[in-house]
């Protein structure tokens, strides 16, 4: 099971709302690499690859996406993929049920060596063959030239890298946005900083809106920063399918995007997220334009700051009364 | 916020003239609290904290036995490693106050070797010292009880010439004033015995809150140590308590707003034996908890509850309406208990590592050890002894104006304590001597000559803070009991430059966001202007003003860190506080509206 669809299942488990939807385990993966590998050497052909030889690293990489995207699925991943999508989007699939396919290499959502986006997430993907196309996108992008950059100076062994592939109804979100469970600025675990904005999530994400932003104290709720910012545009669906850019209504741009009920209920998500990993997470999350719920797209742990988390601010005295001269004993 | 330049600093003290045409009444301040150019090297700041008001004469002793006390308990009695006392200087009424820091590494190192041996010892035997303390203040409370009205009789009682007393009355005038005054000043050391200890136990578990946790605010960290059934809160726990009473009773219907206490105490003794059973209850409520007085306790006419009942009936009609509304008034002692724990935990859980908690452990535990003698020693000092005090000189004041020395019983607290001796002996040798006292002819100009002064003094506005601004305030002392912080005086310095900006920042005392009409109230008598929905913004936030927090819907001060009980009360309403901005009462004007965000600090002037 690779890591962000491992992630969104027990985060289900855990009581937190996802969007509906289904797992391509990393079983399929297996055999589908199985199935080129037995008309010609594949990881091996990547592991022979020099970290620093970009040229020959471009060029088989080229290579490999290419053979990957013309390999048609074995059969019986294709029937396991063609009931699951059925089941989630009805028989005839499709236009009215559009879906976001993402990708979960098992290296990903690693605390120790998250290299979260190298691969991809296609959203408002419309039908079944589209689907198996982008299942098939996924997989090829485990092999693009930064992914594999990125594990061979690590050395990591081909033979250890897989990949589930999420499929999930699209949220049509009237708010969207992330939060992390500890402060981007500080460090402090504290608090959770939230920032979103209207429409969906990823003009936030893509850094083509400045979203509204909060801060809240993570075991109190109190709100010590609130910051509304003029949201001049949001995504949302497209008639055809994919995704638009359209100008927020005048009345709204400088609107909260979220109420402070919502805000409550974002913190609640957190702690449980952040408490079932045990470490600052780092979520992205949208509220459901129909029926105001808020669900939960995807949970990875921060990285940023848990990398530099050293010593202890302070450490138990032989006699607790010692740690009083911290503040009688003047500059030490 | 402009950081000020090195050589920036505040007015020197020579700069600051004494008010044209009060010069006589600033000469009645001791010698030793007078300005001298060598205070010029030092700096000083303004305590409004404790004196926000000009100074009456006789007021000043309390400056003097407290700073007398703290010296003693940081110096020489715990041996603070850092700091000695604070020393006081006074001018126009204003008290400023400087305090004396170690800074040679040897004498630290040889005051910190003294400190653990004494103050180690205290934090180890805490709970002892603390209900050995709480025998020793109720002693000082009854023996200031038990002191006699002074009275002058025509002749000496019969019966003390029968028992061969063989000391006259007009002794016993010098030895009740001499009594009042020695308990006065013991009071106080009584006060600080174990006041600074406390203070920096909790400041131990704040800084390390603030380290772990750099976005934590002030109140939580408060909220994590506060006691749930501290003294300061009895009194207005009272006051809840009688008006349920009243309810059960069924005598609520005559408390109307506009009857003053004693015409609602005349209804009710005349409502038979319900009114005579809410009476009752009123009794038990006054003895101890009305001894609670609607300042600090630093001023005469800060009276107490039980002087003067209409603060306490003034709220009565509003807790009786939120009773018949069918809200409890009764605070959930369960429930604050159990959120106080939950934050104690849910911190606890987010420290990175188990050496981490384990050290949260001790000092929470420490914290907790000494707070409830932080939060609960004002009452016994500050109001229910200071109450005794004050109204012991009272007497001697109405003593004295019976014999013509004053025009008013009042008139006594413009006299200093050394004075006021003098005027005492002044009528003891005038009874003894069958001759008429020469107080009549001195006093009466002198004292109209300082109440001008007074009023004249309350008009001017007085600096922050005067010379040379210190690199770094690394005194605790003036840290914990001031909140005064490198970082508060830069916003006092940005502030004097004539800061244009219409946000006033302070402490963030008690989170919420409010806007409404500014109030500023400069002093306790001025409490009445509050109209339901009014901002108050005052030089103290006070929580003996406690039951006004229903009235208004914020609070700003211009001293007070988080931990000032004003802050503690706020909290404990609910109301948005912004504390310690230094000047909030000189650029708000009366009336304004203003918007006060309580989590960030923040106070915006809207217009």
């Amino acid at each position: 099971m690779g890591g962000k669809g491992g992630s969104l299942g027990e985060l289900q488990r855990a009581g937190i709302a996802v969007p509906p939807g289904f797992v391509i385990k990393t079983g399929a993966f297996e055999r589908f690499i199985a199935a080129l590998e037995r008309k010609a050497p594949l990881r091996s052909r990547i592991e022979a690859l020099g970290s620093d030889d970009l040229s020959a690293t471009t060029a088989r990489c080229d290579e490999t996406r290419a053979r990957i995207e013309a390999e048609p699925l074995p059969a019986e991943v294709l029937d396991e993929l063609t009931s699951a999508y059925s089941a989630l989007c009805g028989p005839s699939g499709g236009g009215q049920s559009p879906v976001a396919v993402r990708s979960s290499a098992t290296t990903e959502d690693a605390a120790d060596a998250s290299f979260a986006g190298l691969q991809d997430t296609y959203l408002w993907v419309t039908d079944l063959n589209q689907t198996v196309q982008r299942v098939r996108s996924c997989w090829a992008s485990l092999y693009s030239v930064e992914s594999v950059t990125y594990r061979r100076r690590r050395g990591l062994p081909e033979q250890a890298v897989a990949m589930a592939v999420v499929v999930q109804k699209m949220v049509d979100a009237r708010t969207a946005g992330v939060m992390f469970t500890r402060s981007p600025l500080t460090g402090d675990r504290s608090v959770v900083t939230v920032e979103g904005s209207w429409g969906l999530g990823s003009a936030v994400v893509g850094g083509e809106v400045t979203p509204d932003r909060w801060v809240l104290a993570k075991i109190t709720g109190d709100i010590s920063i609130r910051t509304l910012s003029e949201k001049l545009i949001q995504h949302v669906p497209a008639p055809g399918g994919g995704t638009q850019s359209v100008a927020v209504a005048d009345e709204l741009r400088r609107t909260a995007c979220l109420s402070d009920a919502e805000l409550q209920e974002l913190r609640t998500i957190a702690r449980k997220i952040e408490r079932h990993y045990g470490r600052p997470q780092d979520i992205e999350w949208a509220v459901d334009r129909r029926t105001n719920e808020i669900l939960l797209l995807q949970s990875r742990p921060e990285t940023v700051w848990s990398a530099k988390e050293s010593a202890p601010v302070a450490r138990p005295a032989a006699d607790p009364l010692l740690h009083v001269m911290s503040i009688f004993g003047g500059k030490q | 916020m402009n950081t000020p330049a090195p050589s920036q600093r505040f007015p020197l003290p020579s700069s600051l003239r004494v008010v044209p045409g009060t010069e006589r009444a600033q000469a009645a301040y001791s010698y030793l609290t007078q300005f001298t150019e060598a205070d010029d090297n030092r700096f000083w700041f303004y305590n409004s904290m404790h004196f926000p008001e000009p100074m009456s004469a006789f007021d000043m002793v309390t400056a003097e036995a407290a700073y007398c006390a703290l010296g003693a308990a940081n110096t020489r009695v715990h041996s603070l490693p850092t700091t000695l006392g604070i020393d006081h200087r006074i001018i126009n009424g204003r008290v400023y106050i400087g305090g004396n820091a170690v800074t040679d590494p040897a004498e630290i190192a040889r005051r910190t070797a003294e400190f653990q041996q004494r103050a180690f010892y205290y934090y180890a035997n805490w709970e002892t010292l603390q209900a050995q303390w709480h025998e020793k203040m109720m002693t000082l409370i009854r023996d200031a009880q038990a002191l006699p009205k002074p009275e002058l009789p025509e002749f000496e009682p019969l019966a003390n010439v029968h028992a061969g007393r063989g000391v006259a009355s007009n002794h016993y005038l010098l030895d009740t004033y001499q009594k009042t005054l020695e308990g006065y000043f013991r009071m106080w050391h009584h006060h600080f015995e174990f006041l600074l200890l406390g203070y920096g136990a909790y400041l131990t578990f704040f800084a390390f809150c603030k380290k772990a946790f750099p976005e934590i605010t002030d109140q939580t960290i408060a909220r994590m140590v506060a006691g749930i059934e501290a003294e300061i809160f009895r009194p207005d726990d009272e006051l809840r308590r009688l008006a349920r009473r009243a309810v059960e009773l069924g005598v609520d219907a005559k408390f109307q707003t506009l009857l003053s206490a004693d015409e609602i105490i005349a209804a009710l003794q005349q409502s038979g034996t319900a009114g005579q059973a809410w009476l009752d209850e009123l009794e038990t409520s006054r003895n101890p908890w009305f001894n609670i007085n609607v300042g600090d306790g630093f001023y005469h006419y800060h009276r107490a509850w039980n002087d003067d009942l209409s603060m306490p009936f003034a709220c009565l009609p509003e807790y009786i309406k939120r009773v018949k509304s069918g809200e409890s008034l009764e605070r959930p002692i369960e429930r604050l208990r159990a959120e106080r724990q939950e934050l104690i935990e849910g911190y606890r859980e987010l420290l990175n590592t188990d050496e981490d908690r384990a050290a949260y452990d001790q000092m929470i535990t420490l914290a907790h050890r000494v707070f409830p003698y932080v939060e609960g020693h004002k009452f016994y000092c500050e109001h229910w002894y200071t109450n005794l005090f004050f109204n012991k000189i009272r007497e001697f004041g109405a003593l004295l104006a019976s014999q013509g020395f004053f025009p008013d019983t009042e008139a006594v607290f413009h006299l200093s304590h050394y004075e006021l001796e003098m005027a005492i002996i002044d009528l003891m040798s005038a009874w003894s001597n069958g001759s008429a006292p020469r107080g009549p002819a001195h006093w009466p100009g002198i004292v109209s000559e300082r109440r001008a002064a007074l009023k004249e003094w309350a008009t001017h506005v007085t600096p922050p803070a005067l010379g040379p601004v210190p690199d770094v305030i690394d005194d605790p002392a003036i840290v914990m009991l001031w909140g005064i912080t490198r970082e508060n005086l830069n916003a006092w310095l940005a502030a004097d430059s004539g800061a244009d900006s219409n946000e006033v920042r302070g402490f963030a005392a008690s989170s919420g966001v409010v806007e409404g009409p500014a109030r500023i109230v400069k002093s306790v008598k001025e409490i009445s202007r509050l109209q339901a929905g009014d901002i108050l913004v005052c030089q103290i936030t006070n929580p003996t003003w406690a039951p006004i927090f229903q009235t208004i819907v914020a609070a700003v001060s211009d001293i007070g860190g988080s931990m000032s009980h004003a802050a503690i009360v706020a909290r404990e309403y609910g109301l948005p506080a912004v504390v310690g901005t230094g000047n909030a009462t000189s650029r708000i004007k009366d009336g304004q509206r203003i918007r006060v965000d309580g989590g960030r600090g923040v106070v915006t002037i809207l217009g």
